[in-house]
């Protein structure tokens, strides 16, 4: 076969150059001390460390460049690969930094403008599950102290806390997570707006049905679970798990 | 001001009217004057069991339409001159019912009576709704039997939900649970749901026991409210009733088997 790319291009195509864009962590630093950047890294990796293994991250040097003349960018990235993240680009230097790190086969990302608010110092987006609950959901967490009857609905923006019974036939709905610190009888669906982190909590599961975020069970599938015990139920990929507390 | 009480249950035939006429007389007996008001509009049934059928000129919708005084339509009970009895219309129906008009009835009645007694008629619709909106107390009848039990569980959200006094962010209804019809036998054969069932699935108030008892029907056929027969179990349990509610402290009879001594086995029971 020739390669010559005239006749490349009347063959049949085995590949496709697309434009796409992908969200990726930023690690923006402040201050040129290695020592303290690995430390501080470690700390943030430790806090949710599957989730950062072998992620891709970009480094952000815009700060560190008004401040520190020599950086030694394949040490930065050493660090970087040492907290098991996979460096893919870095962004806001000079144009001898861009010169090394394509030396070091990095690419240089352009210092395009971000409609996010100036980033908190060290902080890591997208961040950690746990942190991004608290911003999405309103922190209006309803709590209902009577039982909820046959024929009754309650919905909460946030999270909802009950502290009696749930009779048979009646709903309760919450976008956030639902503690039942009473039999549950009734329907429970959590995570109503797409909340698939959010969790069911009940001291006495007799449900008619329990949903996350859509993905439900009904009293058929329930069986197993003995009655008087307190469970919680969440999401796993796209399965309804209950564990015993 | 008078206490309005609503007899209501959500499921039929669990002995509302049975009870609204047992504890309206009874009530009565204890020197309160006590009215008793049929809301069963075209299924009236009220007037049967209190054994004044046959003297009802008018009835509560004239009353609310204007076309007849509180007085006219009222009946006097023969057996005790502090009980009047308020029957339905069997010709109507319940569209004729509204808010503004049993309001105004209840508030005239209130003038001069001590209780009022609101038989409820069966489901959660206006008829239901109307005899429990003015209601300061709910008497839930239930039977021991499930889906008498889930059909309380809705009244009662309804009543927390739809009464004027939680329209009014007022103090709420206070709810009694009647369980009537039980059977102590049946229940230890486990075939029937036990007083502490039904309290689990309900979480409410007891306030008495009414056994299965044949004296009701006797009762029902002769006109006479079940509480003037003394020998009966259900008339006894219905006067314990009154005086717990009335506040005296009662203890709960015929939820367990009787043993039966000698004599009934030989000779029978009632």
């Amino acid at each position: 076969m020739s390669s010559n790319p005239q006749n490349a291009a009347t063959q049949r195509p085995v590949l496709e150059l697309k434009s796409s864009s992908f969200t990726v962590p930023l690690l923006v630093l402040n201050k040129y001390d290695l020592h303290l950047i690995s430390d501080q890294l470690a700390f943030k990796v430790q806090q949710a460390p599957e989730f950062f293994k072998n992620s891709p991250l970009i480094i952000d040097l815009d700060t560190l460049v008004k401040t520190t003349k020599d950086i030694d960018l394949k040490a930065l990235f050493g660090i970087v690969r040492k907290h098991k993240f996979i460096p893919v680009g870095i962004r806001g230097g000079k144009p001898e930094h861009n010169a090394a790190a394509n030396e070091l086969g990095i690419p240089v990302q352009s210092a395009t403008q971000t409609n996010r608010p100036t980033p908190k110092p060290q902080k890591i987006e997208p961040a950690p599950v746990a942190e991004q609950q608290s911003d999405n959901v309103k922190n209006q967490t309803k709590i209902i102290t009577h039982p909820v009857r046959s024929g009754q609905r309650v919905y909460s923006h946030g999270d909802l806390i009950v502290l009696s019974q749930v009779s048979a036939g009646s709903e309760i709905m919450a976008e956030g997570n639902i503690h039942i610190y009473g039999t549950l009888r009734g329907r429970a669906l959590a995570g109503v707006q797409g909340n698939s982190n959010s969790r069911i909590f009940c001291s006495d599961l007799q449900a008619e049905l329990v949903s996350i975020d859509g993905i439900y069970k009904i009293s058929d599938d329930l069986n197993d679970i003995s009655s008087g015990k307190p469970v919680q139920l969440f999401l796993n990929e796209q399965n309804l798990e209950i564990e015993y507390l | 001001m008078a206490r309005i009480i609503v007899v209501t249950s959500g499921k039929g035939g669990v002995g509302k009217t049975t009870t609204s006429a047992a504890i309206a007389m009874g009530l009565a007996k204890r020197g309160h004057k006590t009215a008793v008001i049929d809301f069963d509009v075209g299924l009236r049934n009220l007037d049967l069991i209190m054994g004044c059928e046959r003297r009802v000129v008018y009835d509560f919708i004239n009353v609310i339409n204007e076309e007849a005084s509180l007085n006219q339509a009222l009946i006097k009970d023969k057996r005790c001159n502090q009980l009047y009895v308020l029957p339905a219309s069997q010709t109507r129906d319940k569209d004729a019912l509204t808010l503004e008009g049993v309001g105004k009835v209840l508030d005239e009645l209130s003038k001069t009576f001590k209780y009022i007694v609101c038989d409820s008629p069966a489901g959660i619709e206006k008829g239901a709704h109307l005899a429990m909106y003015y209601a300061d107390d709910a008497f839930v009848v239930t039977n021991p039997e499930v889906a008498s039990v889930r059909d309380s569980d809705r009244m009662l959200g309804i009543l927390s939900s739809k009464s004027r006094r939680a329209e009014q962010n007022k103090d709420p209804i206070k709810e009694y649970l009647l369980l009537s019809r039980y059977s102590p036998k049946r229940v230890n054969m486990g075939e029937m749901l036990s007083v502490d069932d039904v309290q689990e699935i309900l979480s409410l108030h007891l306030l008495g026991v009414i056994p299965e008892s044949q004296s009701v029907l006797n009762a029902s056929n002769a006109g006479t409210p079940v509480i003037l027969d003394e020998q009966s179990d259900a008339g006894k349990a219905y006067q314990d009733i009154v005086a717990r509610y009335l506040g005296e402290d009662v203890p709960h009879r015929f939820i367990n088997e009787e043993k039966k001594g000698i004599f009934s086995k030989l000779f029978g029971s009632k």
